[in-house]
């Protein structure tokens, strides 16, 4: 591992190192740039994660103070857990469950596609799909996702049977295992799926695609990597030029360093990136870095979300194998018919019993709650998740009461459901509970959205500075060695699971920065 | 996933002092301001197999044993489980006295809630029938002693592994190679799926 000096102004500083981190950091090693990770959370493996949920969630998950408001029922249910995501070496890649879905032709135009619509802050992505086909190629090949490059679907477990016997008997076409970056069998060094059933709790064979044990060790091993666990970025900072010129963390030890920078990439995720651009205001940038448009930490998306679990007669067992199991890709497609506009997917899912009791209906006690309970080995479940709308008032802001450990304020994530986001949910469990009627249910039940796994859109990219937080390349219009490496950078949601789109533009990302730098245009 | 911590405890005591760990029941119920909450499992049910004795007790550390029972009786209402013994729930008792035990506020917020309870069922809230008892905690939900004992619910019912057992969720299965040899596709009262949907296992 490389060692690289706090003053040397020489390497690429990148905060984070999940999907779009970890990625990027590895693209950027094997083509000799040095790279400095700084993480928050600390280094698990295999072999430490657990298979327990709550054990595993206070191991894995970020967990520092947020605050919540807004009409969304999470700021009700889990006013101080807004999202569910990690704070680890590997970030939320160790959580994922690994459905790796292209976003479709109309998602990247949904601004020409959908029209104005009222209360949304639509607009077209600075590329379409054929711009990003050569990258989705490469993030799939290098995630070994499944049903493509010749690789083979994974094994339908129980809550498959039940999904597919339901949807295929009400006529639904596009009912498989999935587009999964999970080994259907041994590939890139790591072995298959055992079907443990425990995949957001880390999965312990290595079958499932994560940053951790794939892209961080390799870029390692250029020896370009000077990777920092538990380090936390407080600030970035910049130079009379306006550029930026390195950051300031609080180390394992609780010091303050200081790490130098020659370009500096932000990808703690879509409520902590635009925390971060707000936290470094400075006289020269009063309202937070590259926040002229005003854009930082709005349009915040979290995809429209719900699940619905149903009792059988007879046993399911749906906790056995892959939480995520398969798919129903048919209502995916923009169908203004339906009352609203955009799609969603269908995925199977499955919570252990500490879980359910927890989400099933937070809040909910009695009999019918306990029904469900004592019927957990007959249930099926399936996840809803389908195109939100960005809305400018959705957003993250600096939280001035409440200040976290370091003594800075904490994020607050203001939400409402849009309209058509509350359409699209209802259509949606009506045909999750029709698809599991038709299996043969005794009874269904509506679950509503856990707090988000999906955090979107809070430094969007366009094509103008007035509009957009960055460009194409995740490139700060306002700061040209500042640059956007995860979620944030999305102009809307589409209905897919992100992951898959965050690891292509930070392979495009890396390819860029070292034109750029090659160029000593940075 | 919370093991079974509630202490188990022989019939008598004086075999229950002869247990090791274990303080003779005599000595315990002069422990000034404690309480203590005693049951046994129905023997031949899979939770009982789980512990190492029959008889159970878990000694308070805060809260006295009227209103142990009171607490119990309170989660029974909430989440009524008839299969499920007392023992999971003096988990929940266990939890919240813990709780009481650390914040002299809660402590009292729980003893409170407790008499409020009594006087809404006329006397003992846990020995008031069914009916009464459930009318006595809608009365009092959302508010802020509702919700300590709900939220507390939630772990101490249903991350334990006596509930776990009792509902069929085995927990851990990564130390018994996962579920690729373990039934995790042995449902059979539904077509199996074509292969173009589901392809085989690998198996090595
Ligand atoms: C339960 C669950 C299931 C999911 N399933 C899927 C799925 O099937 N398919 C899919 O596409 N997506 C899925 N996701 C979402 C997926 O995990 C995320 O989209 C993805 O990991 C986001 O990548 P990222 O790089 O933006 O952030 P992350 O992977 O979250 O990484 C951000 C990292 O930055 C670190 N960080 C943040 N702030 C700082 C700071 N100030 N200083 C230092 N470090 C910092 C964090 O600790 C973290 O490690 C799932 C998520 C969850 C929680
Ligand atoms: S089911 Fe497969 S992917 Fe999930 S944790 Fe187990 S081995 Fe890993």
């Amino acid at each position: 591992m490389a060692k690289i000096a706090f003053d040397d102004d020489s390497a690429v500083v990148i905060i984070g190192s999940g999907a779009g981190g970890g990625t990027l950091a590895n693209e950027l090693c094997q083509k000799g740039i040095k790279v400095v990770v700084l993480e928050a959370g600390a280094t698990q493996s295999v072999a430490s994660f657990i298979n327990d949920e709550w054990k595993s969630f206070s191991q894995l998950a970020w967990l520092d103070a947020r605050t919540t408001s807004g009409n969304w029922r999470i700021a009700k249910d889990f006013p101080g857990l807004p999202a569910w995501i990690c704070k680890t070496v590997g970030g939320t890649t160790t959580h994922w469950a690994g459905a790796s879905l292209r976003l479709q032709e109309h998602e990247f135009k949904v601004r020409t596609h959908y029209g104005a619509i009222k209360g949304a802050n639509l607009m077209d992505w600075p590329l379409t799909l054929k711009d990003m086909e050569p990258w989705y190629d490469k993030a799939e090949d290098k995630m070994g996702v499944t049903r493509t490059h010749g690789i083979p679907g994974l094994p339908g477990n129980n809550n498959f049977k039940v999904m597919h016997a339901g949807a295929t008997k009400l006529g639904y076409k596009e009912v498989h295992t999935g587009r999964m970056a999970i080994n259907s069998k041994p590939r890139d060094g790591r072995g298959s799926c055992q079907q443990i059933g425990f995949c957001f709790q880390g999965c312990k064979s290595g079958a499932k695609w994560s940053t951790l044990y794939t892209e961080l060790p390799k870029a390692e091993a250029t020896g370009n990597l000077d990777l920092r666990p538990e380090s936390h970025v407080t600030r970035i900072e910049h130079n009379a030029a306006g550029k930026v010129s390195g950051v300031v963390y609080v180390d394992k030890a609780g010091q303050e360093q200081r790490q130098k920078a020659r370009i500096v990439c932000v990808a703690g995720n879509s409520i902590e990136t635009p925390r971060l651009l707000l936290m470094s205001a400075s006289d020269k940038f009063r309202d937070g870095l590259a926040n002229s448009s005003d854009q930082v930490g709005r349009n915040y998306m979290r995809h429209m979300t719900g699940s619905v679990y149903a009792a059988f007669k007879e046993p399911v067992h749906m906790f056995r194998g892959t939480t995520m199991a398969g798919i129903v890709g048919d209502e995916a497609r923009n169908n203004p018919k339906r009352g609203f506009v955009g799609g969603y997917e269908m995925e199977t899912l499955s919570l252990g019993v500490p879980f359910m009791a927890a989400f099933l209906n937070p809040g909910g006690w009695g009999e019918e709650f306990a029904w469900w309970m004592e019927h957990y080995s007959q249930l099926a479940g399936m996840w809803l998740v389908g195109e939100d709308m960005p809305r400018e008032s959705n957003r993250v802001t600096l939280n001035a009461k409440v200040k976290d450990k370091y003594g800075n304020p904490v994020p607050n994530v203001h939400f409402d459901d849009h309209a058509n986001d509350i359409a699209m949910r209802s259509h949606a469990y009506t045909q999750g509970e029709r698809i599991y009627k038709a299996a043969g249910a005794i009874r269904t039940f509506r679950t509503p959205p856990y707090p988000s796994t999906h955090n979107l859109g809070t430094c969007r990219m366009g094509t103008s500075a007035a509009d957009s937080v960055c460009n194409a390349y995740g490139q700060t219009h306002d700061i040209p060695n500042l640059f956007i490496s995860d979620g944030s950078q999305f102009t809307t949601g589409g209905a897919e699971n992100p992951t898959l789109t965050i690891v292509a533009l930070a392979i495009r990302q890396a390819d860029h920065i070292a034109t750029l730098m090659n160029q000593r245009a940075l | 996933m919370q093991a079974i911590r509630i202490a188990t405890a022989s019939r008598g005591a004086a075999s229950a002092a002869t247990n090791g760990h274990q303080v003779p029941l005599t000595r315990r119920e002069f422990l000034k301001g404690t309480g203590i909450l005693l049951g046994t499992l129905v023997i031949g049910t899979p939770i009982a197999a789980l512990a190492p004795s029959r008889a159970w007790a878990l000694e308070l550390k805060a809260l006295d044993t009227a209103t142990g029972d009171a607490l119990l009786k309170f989660g029974r209402v909430l989440y009524p489980h008839p299969n499920l013994p007392d023992a999971v729930y003096a988990l929940l008792v266990k939890d919240l006295d813990a709780m009481a035990a650390a914040d002299p506020k809660l402590a009292g917020q729980l003893r409170d809630g407790v008499a409020g309870l009594d006087r809404a069922t006329g006397g003992a809230f846990a020995k008031a029938k069914p009916a009464a008892q459930l009318a006595a905690v809608k009365a009092i939900e959302g508010k802020p002693f509702f919700a300590t004992v709900r939220g507390k619910c939630v772990t101490a019912l249903y991350d334990n592994e006596m509930t776990w057992t009792a509902f069929g969720y085995p927990g851990e299965s990564f130390s018994k190679g996962g579920y690729i040899r373990r039934g995790f596709q042995d449902l059979k009262w539904l077509p199996d799926p074509p292969e173009g949907a589901s392809p085989p296992p690998f198996l090595g």
